[in-house]
C-alpha cells in the first residue's frame, strides 16, 4: 500500500476508494509491529480506539458527501507525544512518574485533531517530561533514529519525529521548549513547526515551562503542516495566554527579504551543516527572495538564559506531583528530571534570585530587542537547527552542559515566544539527516508557511525516505 | 566548586527530593559547570533592562464566573486515580503533630 505524501492526496485516495480508513489503520499498524521493537518511538499502541475510529470515519465517508471539506483532517493517522493527556489512555510524560496514570480528560489540541477526522494511533516515546535533546532521558528507554540506528532522533519529542520518519504515522504531535520539535524534526528530515507562544493552547498538555511551551507538529510537508495548524490553533477558553489572532492569506507575490544571523554561522558550528544551511538560502536567493546579512548580538547569551528560566518553570510546574492525587511519588523521578529540579530550586532560593533568575529575565528582554530589531528589516530568518549532527547513542549522557549546549540555535526562539519552521536541507556525507530553521516575528506563520511551501517546490530532500 | 554538598542537601530539602549519596555528589560534580556556565551573563550590561517573564503582553484576562459542565470533573473521575480516598476526600500525609 502507498501513502501518498500530502493529506490532499491522502483524501483524493479516499474518495477514489483506493483504500478505507480501516485499511490505512492496518497499514499502520503494520509498520509499527515491524518496526517499533528497533526504534522504540511508541509507548503505548491505541489499536482498539484507532479501529473505532477508522470505521466511524469510513462510516462518514459514505454518508456524508461534504465530509472532506467538514473534516480537512480526515483519515489522517497520528501519534500523540505522550504528554498530551488522553482521557482513558495511559498517558506517562516517559516518567515512572506517571507511568500507570489514566487522565480523567483529553486536552483541547487532543478535541480538535479528533473533531477534525485524525485517527490517533499511539502515544510517542520523549525524554521524560520533555527534558532533552537526545530522546535518551526517556525513563522507557532510548528512541533510535531510522536514519542510523547507533544515532539519537534528536529531543525531546523523539518518538513523534521517528514514528513519522520511518512511516508508522502520517504526522504526530509534539511540544517545543527549547527546540523539541525542531531538533527531531532535523535529525529525521522531517517538518518541524513551533508555533507563536500563546497561538496553540496548552490546555491538557503535561507542563514543562510555561512560558515557553508551544504545541506544534510534524509533517513531511509545509502544506500539511499549514493544514494542521489550522486546526490546533485558536482562543478555547481553557488557557487564559491564547490570543484571538486573525490569520490571514498575505504575501501574495510580495518580495520577501530573509535575514542571515551571523552569530548562528560562528565557530563551533559543522561545516557540513553551514554549507547545507547555506546551499538553503541560495534556493530562496533564487527565486528571488533577498538575503541580507543581520546581527542577533545576544545569542550567545541565550543558552544561559534558557537554563535557568527554564529549570526554574520546571521545578515549581513538577512541585505538584507529589503521588497523592495520582500517579507514583517523588521517589520516581528520573536522574535528568531530579537535575532540573535542582537547578531550578537553586536559581529560584534565596541568595541566588537576584544573581541568576532576576539576571535572566533582563537578558530575557535583550534577545527579544534583537529579534524585534531584525524584524524590522527582515521578513523571516534562516538558520542553522543544530550545530552538530545527529550524534551517538550515549556520547552525551555523562555530560550535561555538553547536552544542554546542543540547543544553542533553537532557544531563543522559545524565550522571544515566535514561530519557527525546521526543513529538510540535505544530508551528510555520512547519511544522516541536516535541517535549517525559518523563525519570524510573533504570528507571522503565514510568511514562513509561503516560503517553506516554496523552498520544497524547488528541493526534494523531504521526499528521502529511510530504509 | 560552585556548588557545595552542603546547598545540594539544602536544595532537595527544598524541592522534597530525596537523593542517594551517589546523587549528591554526582549533582554537586554536574550542576557547578553549569552554574559556573551561567556567569558569562555578569558581561551583559542590564541597567535599566525590564524583567521579561511572558511574552503575550496580556495582563488581567478574565472569564465569565459561570459554571462549565464540560470544564468539571465529577467528584468519582477526580479521586479515580489517587491510591488512598475516604468519603470523597483525597487522604494525605499528616502534617501536624498530636500534641
Amino acid at each position: 500500500m502507498k501513502i501518498p505524501s500530502t493529506i490532499i492526496e491522502l483524501h483524493e485516495d479516499l474518495k477514489n476508494k483506493k483504500y478505507t480508513c480501516v485499511e490505512l489503520v492496518e497499514h499502520y499498524l503494520g509498520k509499527i509491529n515491524s518496526q517499533n521493537k528497533a526504534l522504540n518511538a511508541f509507548l503505548t499502541i491505541t489499536d482498539n480506539e484507532a479501529f473505532k475510529k477508522a470505521k466511524e470515519l469510513d462510516r462518514i465517508i459514505l454518508d456524508n458527501p461534504k465530509a472532506f471539506d467538514e473534516f480537512p483532517l480526515l483519515g489522517v493517522v497520528m501519534s500523540l507525544k505522550d504528554i498530551y493527556l488522553t482521557e482513558g489512555i495511559r498517558t506517562t510524560a516517559a516518567s515512572k512518574v506517571l507511568e500507570n496514570y489514566m487522565p480523567q480528560y483529553s486536552g483541547t489540541v487532543v478535541h480538535r485533531l479528533e473533531s477534525a477526522g485524525v485517527i490517533v494511533i499511539g502515544k510517542a516515546n520523549c525524554d521524560a517530561w520533555a527534558h532533552g535533546a537526545s530522546g535518551e532521558n526517556s525513563d522507557f528507554g532510548p528512541t533510535k533514529n531510522p536514519w542510523n540506528i547507533e544515532y539519537v532522533p534528536g529531543g525531546s519529542s523523539s518518538g513523534s519525529a521517528v514514528s513519522v520518519s520511518a512511516g508508522m504515522t502520517f504526522a504526530s504531535m509534539g511540544t517545543d521548549t527549547g527546540g523539541s520539535i525542531r531538533l527531531p524534526a532535523s535529525f529525521t528530515n522531517l517538518v518541524g513547526f513551533k508555533p507563536t507562544y500563546g497561538v496553540v493552547s496548552r490546555y491538557g498538555v503535561i507542563s514543562m515551562a510555561s512560558s515557553l511551551d508551544s504545541m506544534g507538529h510534524f509533517t513531511k510537508t509545509v502544506e500539511d503542516s499549514e493544514r494542521i495548524f489550522n486546526v490546533t490553533r485558536g482562543v478555547d477558553g481553557f488557557d487564559s495566554t491564547v490570543v484571538d489572532h486573525a490569520y490571514k492569506a498575505e504575501n501574495i507575490n510580495k518580495k520577501f527579504k530573509i535575514g542571515i544571523p551571523k552569530e548562528y554561522f560562528a565557530k563551533g558550528l559543522d561545516p557540513e551543516i553551514e554549507s547545507k544551511v547555506m546551499n538553503a538560502a541560495k534556493e530562496f536567493e533564487k527565486m528571488g527572495v533577498e538575503l541580507i546579512n543581520i546581527s542577533l548580538p545576544h545569542t550567545k547569551y541565550a543558552i544561559s538564559v534558557y537554563y535557568i528560566v527554564q529549570p526554574a518553570e520546571v521545578s515549581s510546574n513538577l512541585g505538584r506531583f507529589d503521588g497523592i492525587r495520582y500517579g507514583n511519588d517523588r521517589e520516581s523521578f528520573g536522574s535528568e528530571a531530579k537535575r532540573r529540579i535542582m537547578l531550578g530550586t537553586y536559581v529560584l532560593s534565596s541568595g541566588y534570585y537576584d544573581a541568576y533568575y532576576g539576571k535572566a529575565m533582563k537578558v530575557r528582554s535583550l534577545v527579544i530587542n534583537d529579534f524585534d530589531e531584525a524584524f524590522s528589516t527582515v521578513d523571516a530568518i534562516l538558520a542553522p537547527v543544530s550545530p552538530s549532527l545527529p550524534f551517538k547513542i550515549g556520547q552525551k549522557v555523562n555530560d550535561p552542559l555538553q547536552m544542554y549546549l546542543a540547543d544553542i540555535y533553537t532557544v531563543a526562539a522559545n524565550l522571544a515566544g515566535i514561530p519557527g519552521l525546521s526543513l529538510p536541507g540535505g544530508f551528510s556525507e555520512s547519511g544522516l539527516p541536516i535541517g535549517f530553521q525559518l523563525l519570524g516575528k510573533r504570528f507571522s506563520e503565514s510568511t514562513l508557511f509561503d516560503l517553506g511551501k516554496k523552498y520544497q517546490a524547488v528541493t526534494n530532500w523531504h521526499d528521502q525516505n529511510p530504509l | 566548586m560552585a556548588v557545595t554538598e552542603d546547598e545540594v542537601l539544602h536544595l532537595a530539602k527544598l524541592a522534597r527530593l530525596n537523593l542517594s549519596s551517589s546523587d549528591v555528589s554526582n549533582f554537586v560534580d554536574q550542576l557547578s559547570p553549569i552554574v559556573d556556565y551561567f556567569k558569562e551573563l555578569n558581561e551583559v550590561d542590564t541597567d535599566g533592562v525590564n524583567e521579561t517573564s511572558q511574552t503575550t503582553g496580556l495582563t488581567d484576562v478574565f472569564r465569565a464566573d459561570n459554571v462549565d459542565v464540560i470544564r468539571n470533573l465529577s467528584q468519582e473521575k477526580a479521586l479515580s486515580e489517587a491510591k488512598n480516598t475516604s468519603n470523597g476526600f483525597f487522604v494525605v500525609p499528616a502534617i501536624l503533630n498530636k500534641e
